[in-house]
């Protein structure tokens, strides 16, 4: 129950707060909290994963943009699409009055009891290593192809050997 | 004790909600990345919750892949991000319109 309030009051911060380092810090709440919801699920992998993955690699690269971009991060003053606001507003609530109704009144399985030693590492590893094997080779592929984007998208435009002929920027 | 699946499940439909208002209504992209990120757990979330109702670990693999394609997707939208502010000077997305023709 401390970690829903948690998690709910850190994803109200995510999208209310005025500055990006606060929402960036509410994300780390949020975060937190599920970690600890999934350690109730007997999900200890994916407790761990997340604490490591999204609280110490996810979270610090967006506040290492933040601080890189802490000019200019803020919201204009004028609202180019004034009915977009209340709009979203509106069906927001009607997607999440169709979700709450869809969980409360669908008929609820009954919960099967975990074998020993569910949602260790040891488990998720056998099942990655032997019926996944292929999606997560794909994945590791895909974690190159991500790093390479990143390189190249980040290069500077001019290449250093041109810019000694530039003027300096000011 | 345990808890019955569907206030984690409820907890999951609110914070996707969540994300997905601060998607619609804030301009920032940084937050916007933010409130993805939110929707992604909020998903995860769903996943370990079924994979604890029906004791199928299958659930939990899937969480792993999402977490995976997570990292990625943030590394190379934040280099976007960068490079669209090195060129426009802003990150506002309502000010980077110039696929509207």
């Amino acid at each position: 129950m401390v970690a829903a309030a948690g998690a709910l009051a850190g994803g109200v911060g995510v999208i209310a707060s005025r500055t990006p380092v606060r929402s960036a810090l509410s994300l780390l709440l949020v975060l937190g909290n599920l970690a600890v919801m999934y350690l109730l699920l007997s999900a200890q992998f994916i407790a761990a994963l997340q604490v490591i993955v999204y609280a110490g690699a996810i979270v610090v690269l967006f506040l290492f943009v933040i601080m890189l971009l802490h000019m200019r991060t803020g919201e204009g003053r004028v609202e180019k699409l004034r009915w977009q606001r209340p709009v979203s507003y509106v069906l927001s609530g009607v997607f999440l009055s169709a979700l709450l109704w869809a969980i409360w009144t669908g008929t609820g399985t009954q919960v099967a009891t975990s074998p020993a030693g569910f949602g260790t590492v040891e488990s998720v590893g056998r099942s990655l290593f032997t019926t996944f094997l292929l999606p997560f080779e794909i994945a590791s592929v895909v974690l190159l192809v991500g790093i390479i984007a990143a390189v190249v998208v980040g290069r500077p435009v001019v290449p250093p050997s041109a810019r000694a002929h530039l003027p300096p920027p000011e | 004790m345990i808890i019955p699946a569907q206030y984690y499940l409820t907890i999951s439909a609110v914070l996707f909600t969540l994300g997905m208002v601060g998607v619609l209504v804030r301009r920032n992209a940084l937050v916007i990345f933010m409130s993805i990120e939110l929707m992604l757990n909020s998903v995860n979330l769903t996943f370990v919750t079924f994979a604890r109702q029906l004791a199928a670990i299958e659930g939990q693999v899937a969480v792993f892949f999402v977490v995976v394609i997570a990292a990625v997707e943030v590394v190379v939208g934040l280099a976007i991000i960068i490079a669209i502010f090195r060129t426009r000077s802003t990150v506002d997305i309502d000010d980077v319109d110039l696929l509207r023709g």
